[in-house]
This record gives structure tokens, sequence and C-alpha cells, in this order.
């Protein structure tokens, strides 16, 4: 496999798309014109100064960024560390997502497309995604498992009231995965005025990079946040939950390059790793192509994509981005598997030492910091993805 | 369990020693097109589907029902370009427990025909990308030629990262490689896709999954005259959307045959896999 060879110890993506060995673009031909045309156009749309000037001002009006970096006392206390939260919660929509799906938007502007399609799993980047649509007074359809439907109902109805048509993914687990072969296979049949937002750091060249390259606020304003706040340079470590991965890319993309801050990803164990409910995919997975991209993903030994199960909607994904699977294989992430009664018992906690309910997937980050051994000196940011009122219907079963 | 490269003791991702190139000499694809060049029916089925055991009668009844290829599907969770009735063969047929190979085992022998006449029909594999990656490509290759399939379509693996990655494997075991087009793929890509494939071009009818049933319409009529016009060396076969004798008709005006798949495992599913059945199903289309 030679595309896929060539050695590469930087952590940005290859010409051809690529990341270590993993990445790519394993789409079929009726992809191609597509994907290509995002591929040859996009960094110079995100690198116009007018694309700037508007991406900016819309994450400073609209969205409300800069998000805070707030010192968690009670937390830090907890776990015998310095702990801060990045505010991503308290964007607008409730989630990292809509960083995404602004700066999305405006290149399907810019591309001249009329319609959006989106899936969704836990309904924030479904519902990031209408509200961008709304703004912008585009057509939006969004893929969404039935059973995800069921789970994520408040969601539902926010995209519905914000115009958009959300159309239930009844093919295989019902989960994301199926809604995002739904959402390509919508592409496919409407390759010529439609745009596909995806919601993370998944798919075909170039979007993992584009995805990342606009969650890499981020980072940017932690960056400046935390000398502020410190007069440190760098945290020693950054924590993120991992679903395809694109509140860690986002949390990471700054200090890729940066040896001494460690990157931790949390992934969803499920019920347990070994259990057979689980959505841990660096522990259970092996490389292989699933929308896309060659990546880690969690496969029968025959190569059919396992359904992967957590609480957690959002993390219920049997891949992860091109980008998480390099920074797992080459060492540069550490990578815990959190499972359901661990996150519960993280977002409880963090509700009553701080007043912050956390969504479930953030919950699997705070998690994460029981296990990393931390030491009193150590300084922790975790990127806390989005808030928990659309898990309340499964935090009250936990009560 | 997968371990990480800055985990193991030294990686696996050496440089795959060069091959020795071969130009393809004998195979029955490049065969049947330079003895017959209209009206070609390629027919696709999934394997495993309706019941595990039906690929080799299945295959066996449209060979005597006189079709000229025949693509078996290999089966897989999320087949992203194909519409809900190849969707739920493909799980239908997972259930039933088939896998790659289960499906060699089955085609094992079929060429040589041990108590039956031999199995002549040129056999495509048609599938995506994971299981065959799981499979390795150098032994699915190989096992392709040993049990005589003789081309493979992957959708998803596109030209690109075939030609860096696979190309000369493929060639190695004298595999062909069918390469799709659609009415969306530029005419310099064109000259690309038919400089770099053997066999035949999969001429995708109209920007759409598998199992479309808007028929055909003028739009599409214009591509199928675009692409005539553009003289290519290869033949082309259309799919997608090709499921009556009609659309089949028009179809072969505009190339050297057409693909049915979807029209034909409904019809399986209806009035099953007998070898009247599917000779009734192939005279429709062909009439
Ligand atoms: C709050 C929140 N965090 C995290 C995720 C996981 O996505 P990603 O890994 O792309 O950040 C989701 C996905 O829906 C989410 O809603």
């Amino acid at each position: 496999m030679q595309t896929t060879l060539e050695p590469q110890t930087s952590f940005e993506v290859s010409d051809k798309g690529f990341y270590g060995h993993f990445g790519g673009a394993f789409i079929p031909e009726m992809l191609y014109p597509n994907v290509e045309e995002l591929r040859q156009n996009y960094l110079n749309i995100i690198n116009d100064p007018a694309f700037q000037a508007e991406f900016w001002q819309l994450l400073e009006d609209y969205v409300g960024r800069p998000t805070p970096l707030f010192l968690a006392k009670r937390l830090s206390e907890k776990v015998g560390a310095t702990v801060y939260l990045k505010r991503e919660d308290l964007c607008h929509t409730g989630a990292h997502k809509v960083n995404n799906t602004i700066g999305q938007i405006l290149v399907a502007q810019r591309l001249g497309k009329k319609r959006i399609v989106a899936e969704t799993g836990a309904g924030q980047h479904g519902v990031a995604t209408a509200t961008v649509c709304a703004l912008m007074g585009l057509e939006c359809i969004v893929y969404m498992g039935s059973i995800d439907m069921e789970r994520q109902k408040p969601n539902v109805d926010r995209m519905r009231m914000l115009g958009a048509t959300v159309v239930p993914a009844t093919s295989g687990s019902q989960t994301l995965k199926d809604a995002t072969n739904e959402a390509m296979r919508h592409w496919i049949n409407n390759p010529v005025d439609t745009h596909y937002i995806i919601g993370s750091v998944v798919g075909p060249h170039p979007y993992p990079d584009m995805v990342a390259r606009f969650q890499s606020v981020i980072s940017e304003e932690v960056k400046k946040q935390l000398f502020a706040k410190t007069g440190r340079q760098n945290p020693d470590y950054v924590v993120a939950c991992v679903g395809g991965g694109s509140n860690a890319a986002g949390a990471f993309f700054h200090y890729l390059n940066e040896p001494t801050v460690r990157l931790v990803a949390a992934e969803a164990a499920g019920q347990g790793v070994t259990s057979g409910h689980s959505a841990a995919t660096t522990a259970l997975g092996k490389p292989g192509v699933l929308h896309g991209s060659r990546t880690i993903l969690m496969q029968t030994e025959d190569g059919q994509v396992i359904e992967p199960y957590s609480i957690s909607a959002g993390l219920d994904y049997p891949g992860i981005g091109p980008l998480h699977a390099h920074l797992f294989d080459s060492g540069r992430g550490d990578f815990y598997a959190i499972t359901d009664d661990e996150a519960l018992q993280a977002g409880f906690q963090l509700s009553k030492l701080e007043g912050i309910i956390p969504a479930l997937e953030s919950a699997h980050a705070l998690a994460a910091l029981e296990k990393m051994n931390l030491q009193p000196d150590d300084v922790v940011v975790v990127c806390l993805s989005g808030r928990g009122d659309k898990d309340l219907s499964t935090y009250s079963k936990h009560l | 369990m997968y371990v990480r490269a800055s985990a193991r003791a030294k990686t696996h991702y050496g440089p795959k020693p060069a091959h020795t190139f071969m130009t393809l000499t004998q195979n029955r694809i490049t065969d049947l097109f330079s003895q017959k060049s209209e009206r070609l029916l390629n027919v696709y089925f999934t394997a495993g589907f309706p019941a595990l055991n039906d690929t080799v009668t299945i295959l066996r009844g449209l060979q005597a029902a006189g079709v000229d290829l025949v693509e078996i599907g290999m089966p897989y969770s999320d087949p992203v370009a194909d519409g809900e009735t190849i969707q739920q063969s493909n799980g239908k047929a997972l259930d039933n427990g088939m896998s790659l190979k289960t499906l060699f085992d089955q085609l094992e022998g079929c060429r040589q025909g041990q108590s039956r006449d031999p199995v002549t029909v040129p056999i495509l594999l048609m599938g995506y990308i994971n299981p065959v990656l799981q499979y390795g490509v150098e032994a699915f290759c190989k096992k392709c030629q040993e049990v005589g399939v003789d081309g493979v379509i992957l959708p998803d693996l596109p030209l690109d990262l075939y030609l860096a990655d696979y190309a000369p494997t493929f060639r190695e075991y004298g595999i062909l490689n069918v390469n799709l087009i659609t009415p969306q793929t530029s005419e310099n890509r064109i000259r690309l896709i038919d400089e770099e494939s053997d066999g035949f071009i999969y001429m995708v009818s109209s920007a759409s999954i598998t199992g479309s049933t808007k028929g055909i319409s003028d739009s599409m009529r214009g591509y199928f005259e675009r692409i005539q016009a553009m003289n290519l060396r290869n033949p082309r076969l259309i799919g997608f959307g090709i499921n009556n004798h009609d659309t089949f008709d028009t179809a072969c005006e505009y190339a050297n045959g057409a693909i049915v798949g979807s029209a034909f495992i409904r019809h399986l599913e209806e009035k099953g896999t007998s070898a009247e059945s599917i000779l009734e199903f192939v005279h429709t289309i062909r009439a």
C-alpha cells in the first residue's frame, strides 16, 4: 500500500489526504466530482479574507465565542490537579458542533449549493446544521437513525422547529453509522446542488481536515486563555471525548506539534470494552475503510462493520476520524475507554461540584480524569463539548 | 485486537516487494468482448441470497439462460452505493452467514464442472473494499484466480488509490478491475479511466444509487450519446435503473449492453431460484 506508506511524522494531512497511513478518499465514482470540487476549493475558500471575516464575525456574534476557559476549583480538588473546562457547552445550540456548521455553510454558499444534507447521532450536529440553514435560508435535510430519533426526541423537535426535514434512517442498526450511509446516498442522488455537511472529522478527504480547521478555534482560544490566566504556554494534558473526534481534533489542533502536551481521548466503552456492547474503537478495532476513509474500525474478521453501543448517542460510532487513528497508532495520543456508568457518575459529579450539567459525551472526557494518574502540579484542560439538557431523560433514569 | 504501530516491535508497513508486471493474456471478459459487442446482458445477484447455498444454483441458472456475464455481489454491512433492494439482500445474505471465504468455497470447482457442466460464463465479483482489505488484497486476487473469477467491481476503491496501491497485484493474478463513470464524470477523467481500464467501463446511468425506477430520461440519453461519441477504447455496459425490456433495449442502443441488478433480486424473492424462474426473467429482459 504505497500511498499509505509515506513515512509521516507530522500530524497535518498530506496532499493526498492521509494522516500517516489513515485517511484518503475511498468514495464511489458517483461522489468523486463533489468531493473533488470541495478538495480543490476548500483551502482557497477558507483562507479568503472575506470568508475569514464572515466566519469570525458569526462565531463571535451568533455562536457567542470565545467560550470561557473555566477553572473548576472543586473538581480540581477532587481529582488532585488543576482542571480547566473549555466551555463549548455555552456555544449557541449547546455544543461545539456549530463551529463546524458555520464554516461549512459558508463554504456551501461559495460553492453555489442550494441544499444541505447532514447526518446526526445525538441530534446536536443536526440541530447545529438546521440552525445555520435557517440563518442562511438554505433547505436542510437531516438523516437520523430511527433509534436515535426516539432517544433524542427533543433534538428532533428542535430541528423541525428550525425548518429542517428529519428523515429516519431505518437501515442497519438505525443509529449514526446508518444515518451517515443514508446521507451519503442522498448526496449520490443529488450531486449538483447539494452540499453534505459532515458532523465530525470523518469521511473522505478533505472533510477530516476541513472540519478540524473549523474546530481548531477551540485550542486557538485555549492557548490564549490559559496563558492569560496562568502565564503558561501549554497545559500538561488536553482531554476530550471522541465519537468521530471533532471536538477532540479542535481541542488538540494547536498542540499536535507540542510534544510536552499529552493528548487524551476518551472513547465510549458502553457496558464494558469486552461486553459486546461497546463503542471503544481503538480498543476493539482494526484498520479498515468506513465512510470514505481508511481508519480504525470495529469490524468482524470478515470486514463487516460491527454495530457499536454507547449510552451516549454522539459516541455511538464504530470508527474514529483518521487523524485520531494516526494519533493512536503513532502513540501521540492516550486513549481511555470509559463505560456508561463511569460517564454517568462523572456527569453527576460535575453537576454537583460545579453547577454544570455536561452532555453525556463530554462526561466521558471528565471520567478519564480519574484514570490518568494526575499529579498535584498537573494542569489539565478538558473540552466540555456540550451541555446535558438533551440527556436529561437518560440522566433522570439514574438519579 | 489491533496493536498500534508505536507499541509493536517493528512495524509491518514496509514497502511491498516490486511485482513483476504481466500483461493480461487470457481472460474470459476480454475474450467475450472480442467475440460479441452488442446487446450483452450482465446480471447481478447477491451471494448467499435468498439462501446461503443458492449462489452456484443461481450462477448456473443464469448461464443456462444465456446471460453473457454474471456479477456476484459480495455482501457488505454498509453498501453506500446501493438502494434498498440490494441493501436488504446484502443484509439477508450476511444473516445467512455469507462471507468472502464461504463464497470462494462455493465457487471452488465450478469451472471444472465436477459432476456437472463447467461454468464458463465470465464472473465478476462486486462489492466494497473493506471485506477485501480484511481478506488481504493479494490473497483475494489469488483466490479469485484459483476459483475462476475474472474481474471485480469495487465502487469505493477509487482509481487513483487502485493504481497507487493495488494495480500490480490485480494484474499479477489476471483480475480485471472495472471502473465506473457517471453523468458527472468529467471528460478528462473518462479519458483517464478508459486508459487505465481493461475489460469494460461500467456506465452508471444517472446520478443515483442502485435500484432507481425512474426509467431513461432525455438527459440520460444525452449523456449516453456524449459518451458514445467519445469513441472509447473499452466497451461499455450501462447499469443502475435497468429493470425491464424497454430500459435494456434503450441502453443497448448506446452501449454494448447493460447490467440488471435490483430487478433480478426482486424476481428471485418473488419467483424463486429455479432454472425456469431465472430463464423467465432473462427472457422478459431480452424478449
Ligand atoms: C456534546 C457532544 N460532544 C461530542 C460529540 C461527539 O462528536 P465528536 O467526537 O465529533 O466531537 C457529540 C456528537 O454528537 C456531541 O453532541
